[in-house]
């Protein structure tokens, strides 16, 4: 050897400490840079962030749609009261007693005993036919028991048991009951339902599918970088880096402007439709974004960009190399 | 313990060709040594097998005792990060500035800036680039742009470094004064591997050749340099 004194060039030391600051700079780093690639091309990442944002509001839109619906069936719920129809000569005090054990039922919210003559009256003071009553020789109506059953879940089954169960006592002539009408509205809430959610999964595939391209153009036009990343040692997580923040700048944009356009769309409702429902004299109050609905909307865009971008990164990394 | 060892390397590529074909030799640590032989004769394959930008087919690679075949991939990069690096095409990056493009190896490591500030200065005003800092590499020439790639190579201070036809678009002057840039690092104990087949300007200078063709080691030159230098 021609230089036997020399042991080589001492590989210079770098401290765990060091390390670890110098990781977080470097998130840091690619968090600004990665956003200002994306600010520099303004045109071309506002309409994926466009894109994204509507693929985003459509399920959310609906969700909240439903939300509504819901909120306004609960005001409905009063509509699914029973009326119980007392055999015709039903004395007061047994009407009275009966209307007090179904009060006391578990499934019963509250019950009222509306006599014969109470009907009648407030038959005559609602239809205005108070000369046409005063003319009839008795009171054509029966006693009736108003019945409010408790509505826990969205079951129609406890209803009809109710129904049942009312049947069985004696002196009920018979029970009626809107229970068709009542079926349909949670049939619908349930098909509402589970459209938000397709619907959610197939935009959610359709966000990273286009998140999952936009990054794989984005790779690809920085092909020459990543090669020569990876000749000076940089690791796969080091080359990933830049591009996870893409895809989650991405994702936080299309949930943003999701939102602002789900606020502005509610907004722009909620005039005609407070107006529309206060003709029917209800009490509804158009729902918005919650705040926790509002950071699931914008948490979604950012985890399916990440993710997204995940995708496309893991399957066409490893195609350059150096 | 020899800094890079060959020992009995095959390579052949898919479809057939044969690159390297039973090679077997030693650079010593604080070594500096010249590979030539016409192109095709395996000189950029060798280096690929030290980077491990590609794999052996048979033998033994062995860079500071590690067999490379022995690796993990998730090793290699900080295999790589012991070897600097300069190449014929020097691989610059022309979105960011001559810093940023030498700062590169530093920022992977994991440096913190004011460490890296310093070294990647040193680094530059080792190839006598600093006042050109904040240019655009493609705003420089091919000389002084294949010096911001040297700096790049050392500024990590890799005990080993590796040019692959460093001096390849360089006139006459400019290729001695890059060989010159190479020497100072030996100088210092870096083992120094220079793939060239620029037979003139390798006889000018008194270092060890290792001369292949078709993939075989033809004949060594052994190093003319005195031992002990000043």
């Amino acid at each position: 050897m021609s230089k036997p004194n020399r042991s080589g060039a001492q590989q210079s030391k770098i401290t765990a400490q060091s390390q670890w600051q110098s990781y977080l700079s470097h998130h840091k780093l690619m968090a600004v840079d990665s956003l200002s690639r994306l600010l520099s091309q303004m045109g071309s990442s506002l309409m994926t962030w466009l894109v994204l944002a509507i693929a985003l509001a459509l399920p959310m839109t609906l969700y909240v749609s439903l939300e509504n619906v819901k909120q306004l069936s609960r005001t409905w719920d009063q509509t699914s009261q029973m009326s119980v129809y007392l055999t015709t000569g039903t004395s007061e005090t047994e009407a009275q007693a009966l209307t007090k054990t179904i009060a006391q039922w578990p499934d019963v919210t509250s019950s009222q005993y509306i006599s014969p003559e109470q009907a009648l009256k407030e038959f005559s003071a609602t239809t205005g036919l108070t000369d046409v009553i005063a003319g009839l020789d008795a009171n054509p109506l029966p006693g009736v028991i108003s019945v409010l059953p408790r509505l826990g879940n969205e079951d129609t089954g406890a209803l009809e048991q109710l129904e049942a169960k009312l049947l069985e006592q004696s002196s009920v002539e018979s029970v009626q009951l809107d229970l068709l009408w009542v079926k349909r509205l949670y049939q619908f809430m349930d098909l509402g339902q589970r459209l938000v959610w397709a619907l959610a999964a197939l935009l959610g595939l359709a966000v990273l599918l286009i998140i999952g391209n936009t990054i794989r153009l984005s790779i690809e036009s920085r092909k020459d970088e990543i090669r020569v990343v990876k000749l000076v040692g940089g690791t796969d997580a080091f080359v990933r880096r830049p591009f996870l923040y893409t895809g989650i700048w991405f994702g936080l944009g299309g949930g943003l402007i999701a939102w602002l356009l789900l606020t502005a769309g509610l907004y722009w409702l909620s005039g005609p439709v407070e107006r529309l429902i206060s003709l029917y004299g209800s009490d509804f109050v158009l729902l918005g974004l919650g705040a926790k609905d509002s950071l699931l909307l914008i948490l979604d865009g950012v985890i399916l960009g990440w993710l997204g971008a995940w995708l496309a990164v893991s399957r066409h990394l490893s195609d350059i190399e150096p | 313990m020899a800094h890079v060892k060959f020992d009995h390397v095959s390579k052949s590529y898919p479809g057939g060709h044969q690159a390297l074909s039973e090679l077997s030799f030693e650079v010593a640590r604080g070594e500096l040594a010249f590979l030539t032989g016409h192109s095709g004769a395996g000189k950029s394959t060798l280096l690929k097998l030290i980077m491990l930008m590609e794999k052996a087919t048979r033998g033994q690679v062995l860079v500071d005792g590690v067999n490379l075949s022995r690796l993990a991939p998730r090793q290699i990069p900080f295999h790589r990060r012991r070897i600097g690096v300069v190449f014929q095409n020097h691989q610059l990056l022309f979105d960011r500035s001559v810093f940023e493009n030498v700062a590169l190896p530093l920022r992977i490591s994991g440096y913190s800036s004011r460490d890296l500030e310093r070294r990647v200065r040193a680094a530059l005003d080792k190839v006598g680039l600093l006042s050109k800092e904040k240019l655009n590499p493609i705003e420089l020439s091919g000389g002084e742009q294949q010096r911001v790639g040297i700096a790049r190579a050392v500024v990590n201070k890799p005990s080993l470094i590796l040019a692959d036809e460093p001096t390849g678009n360089l006139d006459p002057k400019l290729s001695l004064e890059i060989m010159r840039l190479f020497e100072q690092f030996n100088d210092v104990g870096v083992s120094v591997l220079v793939a060239t087949h620029d037979v003139q300007l390798i006889s000018r200078l008194k270092h060890r050749v290792l001369a292949l063709g078709d993939g075989r080691l033809l004949g060594e030159r052994p190093s003319q340099v005195e031992t002990t230098h000043v």
